[in-house]
């Protein structure tokens, strides 16, 4: 058995440990909000929060991830909370699919960068392939959540 | 024209779950009115169910189409609430399943809004004339004293009522004669024209937006299919026995090839009771494949074979006046031949369907841009009645029209009705990238004349590739009249005139991919005008502006006819936006191209730089001419990711394959634009009350020649192949 703890919630599974942290999140605990991509960690739409740090769900295994604070799309964090308000601001999404892995490696930016150039954004983002081609508007709704942030 | 009849009474309100006590507006809708598509629907006017208004004013309105990044779910609605007056905020959206009583639902060809505007004007407009109507008898007073405004009906004496407290009435009323019907002035619209977020924005950003991939479903069993590399291949023999050792692993099924357009590869499928598991087993299959007849297909070669196809006369499709008289007596000669290879569609969510197969009957959810030829597939593969399959639409994490082919639909219902279990089908990314339906392979060459004048006398066009058509009817080795379309009717005032067709057999399922054709020939015109304008040592924006000529009319094969005068408006907009002529750093300069495709008109100027050999593009200035805008920041949007999925294809974009099995397998080696690479895209939406044309597709043919031009500009070099990653550029 390997216990995850996920957005502050406990699950016990039985599962191999070598079982990428993707699909025990998704298939196994049934939070659907990570999302499958590339399954080679090169396009980001499975990022989590692994003890506050972003990283492709799809390259860890589970026994990795064991006794860490692991935080998905539907978990709570202040920072994300406020993105997802930018996000909707500035209609970000297209089709949406790829959009909680880049609002988990946005939050994971603004947890350690409080005011990032465009820059910053890049290097941050640049594991989150967008296939919608929303770059942009990430980008605008990043720098807005700052400017709200600041405002507060 | 369409009819509508009140048919909140009849019994197959209750069949279709619409709760009672609403009201409820059907339709005939022809939304086939534009002859470009044989209108096989037509003649059956089955009722199609947009509109739900409840007792307590919550609207529930009815999306036909499919919402992936088009933002249809938001536009249609929408018209449909503004022509009725109705409160956004009161509005929620009922997804339709796939019915021929919705009309055509192929979300495909940029045509959900040019189809269904007028349509949807008519469901709101009728919607309201009956609450007025309703609120006149509550009232005893004359329809001509009331008026709609934001959920409520008012009189003129000040008195309103909420569009909910008239259900009662409303729905005993007939509905109103069509030529009654009465719409709202366009300045008067709230909503259409507008900026409007999409309406499920909030489920996106939290994560709980259900994509075909998120669908669970109790007991349901997760499937990967191995497929043979080489399309069209087959399974000799195969051993399971180290798969059946994988924990996870429940069983291990043969899949037939279903030989049809959208049926399925076939291959070896694993059943497991998670993805990683059906993965890992599918990956320790032993399996013996029979390659067949696509074993040969070798990109390269096959370049080499269409290429020399477009150096010798091909099937004449257009020939006007005398091309070989302009040649000879022209003051000067340009050649080139463009070669663009396949391109892969590679969306961000994998195909995928999930399926339960319960005796004679089926449900599926799937993320689809195609519910009725997805329902029609199943019930052919299952032989049952139409009414026995249910085709759920999810969410489609991308599309680009991969997800308009259904072969992954019937695979998730062969393996549900195998296992008699609910089964998901999930396609590996390395499944995507070398199982898919292709953007066609292409060679073009072109060839012109120019006088002393610097106008171009003479203009030959041919090009080599594999068609659509070969999907469809396997054999087929030239290109469709829609695959010439936008070659013979190049928007150039050209006196004489010739398009050559060689021949190209396909090798692999060519399907249709954002903005099809128009992505080769896009490519080579533009980039071929601009050489032009070199030759004839003028600016490109003045040479091309003269090359289109005279305003006017074209005449073409088609219904609707375009208008060189729009099409010159949008490049002077994008032009003047860019401030083209104007000094740009060193390194940097501007490129631009102008095409007109699913009936709407862009232009695109780019400023690229390069340095180190190195290509950036900084800035994109989008013109649209689209007609009649629903939702400004749709276009808006549309042309944003139109000019990335330009630079993909420009930068990267390239399906090889050897020995018939594909290269490429992930995003690793079939590469996408990261955010570092995303320009800043300047958007100018022309305001037009011409009817509304495409907005998903025509935003992408302008940039990649777009940005070739301006690479000429900074270095002198002339590019005439893609991707730019071959010549070492990115």
């Amino acid at each position: 058995m390997i216990t995850l703890r996920i957005n502050g919630e406990k699950h016990k599974i039985d599962v191999d440990p070598t079982m990428p942290l993707l699909w025990a999140i998704r298939d196994i605990i049934g939070l659907t909000g990570t999302k499958y991509g590339c399954g080679e960690g090169v396009c980001g739409s499975c990022k989590v929060l692994l003890d506050n740090s972003p990283v492709q769900s799809c390259m860890i295994p589970v026994s990795v991830a064991e006794d860490k604070n692991i935080t998905t799309i539907e978990g709570e964090s202040r920072n994300l909370q406020l993105l997802q308000e930018s996000w909707a601001e500035l209609n970000v999404p297209q089709c949406g699919f790829c959009q909680p892995g880049q609002l988990i490696a946005a939050t994971a930016l603004l947890d350690k960068n409080d005011n990032p150039t465009d820059e910053d954004i890049n290097a941050a983002m640049i594991g989150n392939i967008c296939r919608c081609g929303t770059y942009q508007r990430i980008k605008n709704a990043i720098h807005r959540t700052v400017e709200l942030k600041n405002q507060n | 024209m369409s009819t509508i009849k009140n048919i909140s009474r009849r019994s197959f309100v209750r069949s279709i779950g619409l709760a009672s006590g609403g009201l409820i507006l059907a339709c005939n809708t022809s939304v086939f009115s534009d002859k470009e598509k044989a209108p096989e629907n037509l003649i059956d006017f089955n009722p199609n169910l947009f509109v739900q208004l409840n007792s307590d004013g919550s609207l529930i309105l009815v999306a036909s189409r499919s919402e992936m990044g088009n933002g249809v779910r938001t536009s249609l609605p929408s018209v449909i609430a503004d022509e009725m007056d109705a409160d956004w905020t009161r509005v929620s959206i009922k997804q339709a399943v796939g019915d021929k009583k919705y009309g055509d639902q192929n979300t495909d060809g940029s045509r959900s809004i040019r189809y269904l505007y007028e349509p949807m004007r008519k469901m709101g407009a009728m919607a309201r004339a009956m609450l007025i109507s309703a609120a006149a008898q509550k009232w005893q007073v004359p329809e001509e004293e009331c008026s709609a405004e934001n959920h409520f009906i008012l009189h003129t004496s000040g008195k309103k009522i909420g569009f909910g407290d008239l259900v009662h009435i409303a729905k005993t009323l007939e509905i109103p004669a069509e030529d009654t019907l009465t719409f709202k002035n366009p300045k008067d619209f709230k909503y259409i024209g507008k900026h409007l977020r999409s309406i499920d924005v909030e489920e996106y950003a939290n994560g709980s937006a259900v994509f075909g991939l998120d669908k669970r479903l109790p007991n349901m069993k997760f499937a990967a299919i191995a497929r043979c590399p080489v399309t069209f291949g087959s399974v000799k023999s195969f051993d399971k026995t180290a798969t059946l050792k994988i924990a996870g692993v429940i069983d291990v099924i043969e899949i037939p090839r279903i030989e049809r357009p959208f049926g399925a590869l076939g291959g070896i499928a694993v059943v497991a009771t998670n993805t990683w598991a059906a993965f890992k087993g599918r990956d320790a299959l032993k399996i013996e494949w029979d390659f067949g007849d696509n074993q040969v297909y070798d990109s390269d070669e096959y370049m080499k074979q269409i290429t020399e196809n477009v150096h010798k006369q091909g099937k004449v499709s257009k020939d006007v006046g005398n091309v070989n008289r302009a040649f000879n007596g022209a003051d000067k000669i340009v050649e080139s031949t463009f070669q663009l290879p396949h391109l892969a569609h590679a969306p961000m969510e994998v195909p995928n369907a999930v399926a339960w197969v319960q005796g004679d009957t089926c449900e599926v959810w799937a993320p689809t841009q195609e519910p009725q030829a997805s329902r029609t597939e199943v019930v052919e593969y299952l032989q049952t009645d139409r009414e026995k399959v249910t085709v759920n639409v999810t969410f489609l994490g991308g599309g680009f029209g991969r997800k308009s082919k259904p072969d992954y639909v019937v695979e998730a219902v062969a393996i549900s009705k195998a296992i008699n279990a609910p089964a998901q089908v999930v396609w590996s990314r390395e499944d995507d990238i070398r199982h898919g339906y292709y953007h066609t392979v292409s060679a073009q060459y072109l060839k012109a004349s120019l006088n002393k004048n610097g106008n171009v006398t003479g203009w030959l066009h041919r090009f080599a590739l594999p068609s659509i058509v070969s999907t469809f009817s396997p054999g087929v080795d030239y290109a469709a009249g829609f695959e010439i379309g936008s070659a013979s009717n190049v928007p150039f005032e050209l006196e004489n005139m010739k398009v050559e067709v060689g021949q190209a057999p396909a090798h692999v399922r060519i399907g249709w991919l954002r903005s099809v054709i128009n992505i080769p020939h896009g490519f080579s015109l533009n980039v071929f005008a601009d050489e032009l304008a070199i030759a004839a040592n003028e600016d490109p924006l003045e040479f091309r502006l003269k090359l289109i000529g005279k305003d006017r009319i074209e005449e073409t094969q088609d219904p609707i006819k375009y208008n060189t005068a729009r099409l010159k408006n949008v490049l002077k907009i994008a032009a003047k936006n860019a401030e083209w002529g104007k000094e740009l750093p060193k390194g940097h300069a501007y490129g631009l191209a102008v095409h007109y495709s699913f009936y709407s008109y862009v232009a695109s100027i780019v400023e690229v730089s390069v340095v180190n050999n190195k290509v950036q593009v900084h800035n994109v200035f989008t013109a649209i001419d689209c007609g009649t805008v629903v939702n400004r920041d749709t276009v808006k949007s549309q042309m944003e990711g139109s000019a990335v999925f330009g630079i993909s294809l420009a930068f990267y974009g390239k399906i090889t394959a050897k020995n018939g099995a594909i290269q490429q397998g992930n995003y690793s080696d079939y590469q996408m634009a990261r955010i570092h690479q995303a320009p800043k895209v300047h958007v100018e939406i022309v305001d037009s009350d011409e009817n509304p044309t495409g907005v998903g597709e025509p935003g992408v043919p302008v940039i990649a020649p777009a940005i070739i031009n301006a690479i000429y500009q900074v270095t002198g070099k002339r590019y005439h192949n893609l991707p730019l990653s071959d010549h070492g550029l990115v």
